[in-house]
């Protein structure tokens, strides 16, 4: 029901960019910094290499963390709200039928999912949506850890301070799974990364993926 | 809590951070080349990313005061919740625990009205208050144990303290020091711990006297305590001093 797109406009808006990029180093900083933090007392046995974290020590990871912290969330804020408000959600990332997502998926598989800059796939919706939902989770459940008595209502809400750490955990290994993906998709189709830098234009739509969702 | 602290090797790197930020990399993007300069940054170099570090820790003890509640009170649980064996936690091995100095006695100092030394026997007569609470360690793993003693507050009131004063800072016995803001230490589950699982408290638990608050990370629960002093100037601690933060609440 949207009005017709011109061929001129960006295939990411520069608001979408600049918050992408943002939100890109917050989440790596917590990821890297987070590491460190697993490392002093890892519940799970395995460690992650030093020269893989953030910080040097439990402390400087703590630092690291706290203070990305605060920018994923501002940036994570201000990306939740345009997306909602600009219908950027509903236009580009409202995942599709199963149907849809199983069709690119073969297609993708095959190397025959043609990718049209401005305009999302099944698959890509389900991903960007999906990780954008563990993101939130993990920074609730953050909250949750950081915060057990003052805001002990989100921390219950997760099974309590040892359960909410285990999701937490659990987040960051999804959101490192997304990651691989995106950046292997990335260097298979390098224009995109010019489009998430540049105002590059959209590519025009494909009659079947614009209007047979 | 027995890490070594990593040998510094950001300190020659400063300039070359300096101008990398200047370029604003920071808000654009990081390469897999500048995390390998920003894993040195870990608050103990002079860089502007430690600068800045330190700075965040600072804006992070406001929002933590601004959350605090003087009356919310951390979870209690029952006591057969009690993780046992309770794990030994110090900033030196278990071997290294201290025996209680003869003669020992508590010392209060600072912003009080009753600087008297105070016994074992003179604590034992105070009022007391039992707890079984989560005691949640800064490195993650968290263990729920059972403490009881001497409320804080009471104790603060009883010896004229400056309730106004910013800070209550304590020493320890065993080279360990902490400290906190007032309204946590007035807060009704920070208490002078005198026994653990309803025993006299052992050597390795902080005997003969420990701090125990659970609405902060565990190392803010200092054991084996020598003195308290009530002050206005920011006393820091062990750890906070090399870069845990301050505040550290729950």
């Amino acid at each position: 029901m949207h009005p017709p797109r011109s061929s001129n406009r960006p295939a990411h808006p520069l608001p979408v960019r600049i918050m992408h990029w943002i939100g890109a180093s917050a989440v790596i900083c917590m990821i890297l910094s987070g590491w460190e933090i697993y490392d002093a007392s890892p519940s799970l046995p395995f460690a992650f290499p030093r020269w893989m974290t953030l910080g040097g020590w439990l402390a400087g990871g703590i630092a690291w963390h706290l203070s990305a912290m605060w920018v994923l969330f501002a940036d994570g804020l201000a990306y939740l709200a345009y997306g909602a408000l600009s219908g950027h959600f509903r236009r580009d990332l409202r995942p599709t039928g199963p149907q849809s997502v199983l069709r690119d998926l073969g297609a993708a598989v095959r190397f025959r999912l043609g990718h049209r800059l401005g305009h999302y796939n099944a698959v890509q919706r389900l991903l960007y949506s999906g990780v954008i939902v563990v993101i939130c989770l993990s920074v609730a459940t953050g909250f949750g850890i950081w915060k057990p008595v003052q805001l002990g209502w989100l921390t219950g809400l997760f099974g309590g301070y040892p359960v909410a750490r285990g999701i937490h955990l659990a987040m960051m290994g999804l959101i490192v799974g997304f990651l691989v993906i995106h950046l292997v998709l990335v260097a298979l189709f390098p224009r995109t990364l010019v489009a998430m830098l540049a105002p590059l234009p959209a590519d025009p739509a494909a009659p079947e993926t614009e209007h047979g969702q | 809590m027995i890490r070594s602290r990593p040998a510094v090797t950001a300190g020659d790197l400063a300039p070359e951070l300096a101008q990398l930020r200047r370029r604003g990399f920071l808000t654009r993007g990081l390469s897999l080349g500048s995390l390998a300069l920003l894993t040195g940054c870990d608050l103990s170099t002079h860089s502007g990313v430690d600068a800045a570090l330190w700075a965040m820790l600072r804006f992070n003890d406001r929002v933590q005061a601004a959350l605090f509640s003087r009356t919310r009170l951390a979870e209690t649980y029952p006591a057969s919740a009690i993780t046992r064996p309770f794990r030994f936690n110090a900033y030196y091995p278990e071997w290294q625990v201290r025996t209680v100095p003869t003669h020992w006695h508590l010392e209060v100092a600072g912003r009080v009205a009753d600087t008297a030394p105070w016994r074992l026997d003179k604590l034992l007569a105070l009022p007391q208050e039992a707890q079984i609470t989560r005691h949640i360690c800064i490195e993650g793993w968290s263990q729920i144990g059972e403490w009881s003693g001497v409320p804080l507050h009471t104790f603060l009131r009883r010896v004229g303290a400056d309730l106004r004063a910013r800070y209550v800072a304590f020493r320890c016995f065993d080279g360990y020091a902490t400290s906190l803001d007032m309204a946590s230490a007035l807060h009704p589950q920070t208490i002078l711990a005198l026994d653990f699982e309803q025993a006299p408290l052992a050597p390795e638990w902080g005997a003969p006297l420990r701090l125990r608050i659970p609405t902060k990370l565990g190392f803010k629960s200092a054991k084996n305590l020598q003195a308290i002093e009530v002050t206005n100037t920011y006393p820091g601690g062990y750890w906070e001093n090399q870069g845990y933060n301050w505040f550290s609440g729950s």
